[in-house]
């Protein structure tokens, strides 16, 4: 569980967030929604510890933050695994290398015991066959499972995603999606999920936290959010004629 | 760390070798022949030719002049690769994973650097060799005559002057593309631009360090 209180953050005079507070569930995927410009990944940021909030505070499992010594932030940032926009693999480096990436610096496994535990992962992915290819020669999404497969091989306790769809067919985005999902159950891990995607949202919002300019505007689930009169949520959603024509459906039933 | 280390080693110092010798071999014949085609006087010993070329490659040409054009091409793949890693968020994966990535990036571009003293060995004996093939075929002066000159006067102090800053020249290679690699800003144009930048640094500062160590090995 990640519970974060009050966080503000500027840069040079203009605040990006202000005074968020929420909490992110154990075993649950937990989307964090808004327009582009609204404070998505500022916060993502703040949460990996790559930008230090002006104020607030952040609790991984009741364990503040900014209370930590540099040692136990070394050791949170091990349990953390982070699937990047653009996937950020490593380009000369295969699938499997990528995956195996981490152990190879952060433990001190025998080379035999994470080749299996990394393959363990690829296979989960539905990767096995291309594992020796580089990322250039996989396409768009299996890079997206790539990155999956190398933010969860180490079993983190916590998994952020920043779009990990974006970029992708609409099925191919539904995989991914149902793929976090399940890998979020499996180890039972606290995911924190960047996105505007409304299938996303339909998909996997078990809980949501909508952002507008930097506030918390809403926070719900996908349950909820077709039932909500909250303007600025009705306007992000409803921007859309598809969702217009879901919406009277949803409210017809 | 070592297989990082013997990535860069294998790209950076093994991969510069073919170049340096190239140009260090055609470079020292031109300079000989220079030196030949504008000796007018006959009261100048023969054996000069051999003793202009050794100084010129040993003192100026193989350190600071190959240390400029490795910054094309060393510096260039430092700044563009790190910048590539920092445009594609492959350097906030590895702060996020916990791994230092100053250390990772630059730490084995510093070591492998150190090697530059290797390649500068080739340059020098190429760019005399050169020399001294460019004399003989092209018929400016005698084989004896050029291998007295190569003699003439040695003074192991120039040697160890071309290594110093060799050596200071190699740690500058390493680490001013790596500053501009690793702090860019902005897209796949901004990587163009800082490898540019940085190429343009790095040639101004092996130029202005030169100076002030030639004054201070020679006072």
């Amino acid at each position: 569980m990640i519970r974060i209180e009050k966080i503000h953050k500027q840069f040079d005079g203009t605040a990006v967030l202000k005074g968020i507070s929420t909490e992110f569930k154990k075993g649950k995927t937990n989307l964090v929604i808004g327009q582009s410009g609204s404070g998505k990944t500022v916060l993502l940021k703040v949460l990996l510890g790559l930008f230090r909030p002006n104020s607030g505070e952040i609790y991984f499992d009741n364990s503040s933050f900014s209370s930590m010594s540099e040692d136990e932030h070394r050791v949170l940032r091990r349990e953390i695994g982070m699937v990047f926009q653009g996937s950020a693999l490593f380009d000369s480096m295969s699938v499997v290398e990528n995956v195996l990436f981490p152990m190879r610096m952060l433990t001190k496994f025998s080379e035999a015991e994470m080749i299996d535990q990394a393959e363990a992962v690829i296979e989960r992915v539905n990767l096995i066959d291309a594992r020796h290819k580089l990322p250039t020669e996989i396409s768009g999404g299996m890079q997206k499972r790539v990155a999956i497969a190398r933010a969860v091989v180490m079993r983190p306790k916590y998994l952020f995603c920043d779009e990990p769809n974006s970029g992708l067919d609409p099925k191919t985005a539904i995989v991914i999606d149902n793929l976090i999902q399940e890998l979020t159950k499996e180890y039972d891990i606290t995911t924190v999920i960047n996105s505007h995607d409304m299938n996303s949202v339909m998909e996997i919002g078990e809980t949501i936290l909508f952002l507008k300019d930097g506030n918390k505007a809403w926070e719900g689930s996908n349950k909820n959010i077709f039932k909500t009169d909250n303007e600025a949520v009705t306007d992000f959603i409803y921007s859309s004629n598809l969702f217009k024509k879901v919406r009277k459906l949803y409210l017809n039933d | 760390m070592y297989g990082l280390v013997m990535k860069e080693i294998q790209d950076m110092i093994l991969g510069s070798l073919g170049i340096v010798c190239f140009l260090s071999f055609f470079v020292g014949g031109v300079v000989s022949m220079q030196t030949a085609l504008n000796i007018d006087s006959s009261f100048m010993p023969e054996n000069l030719v051999g003793f202009a070329t050794r100084q010129s490659i040993i003192l100026e040409f193989s350190p600071t002049f190959m240390a400029i054009i490795l910054t094309g091409k060393v510096g260039s793949y430092i700044t563009s690769s790190i910048g590539t890693m920092r445009v594609t968020e492959q350097i906030d994966a590895l702060e996020v994973m916990g791994i230092n990535s100053v250390n990772f990036l630059v730490f084995p571009k510093l070591i492998a650097m150190t090697l530059l003293p290797i390649v500068i060995i080739f340059s020098m004996f190429l760019g005399i060799f050169g020399g001294w093939a460019a004399t003989i075929y092209g018929g400016y002066s005698s084989s004896s005559a050029f291998v007295e000159g190569i003699q003439l006067g040695f003074n192991s102090y120039h040697v160890v002057y071309a290594f110093v800053k060799t050596f200071l020249f190699a740690m500058i290679l390493a680490t001013i593309p790596s500053y501009h690699g690793y702090y860019m800003k902005g897209g796949a144009l901004d990587v163009g631009r800082a490898s540019t930048v940085s190429f343009v640094w790095c040639s101004v500062v092996i130029i202005v360090v030169n100076y002030f160590i030639t004054q201070l090995f020679f006072p």
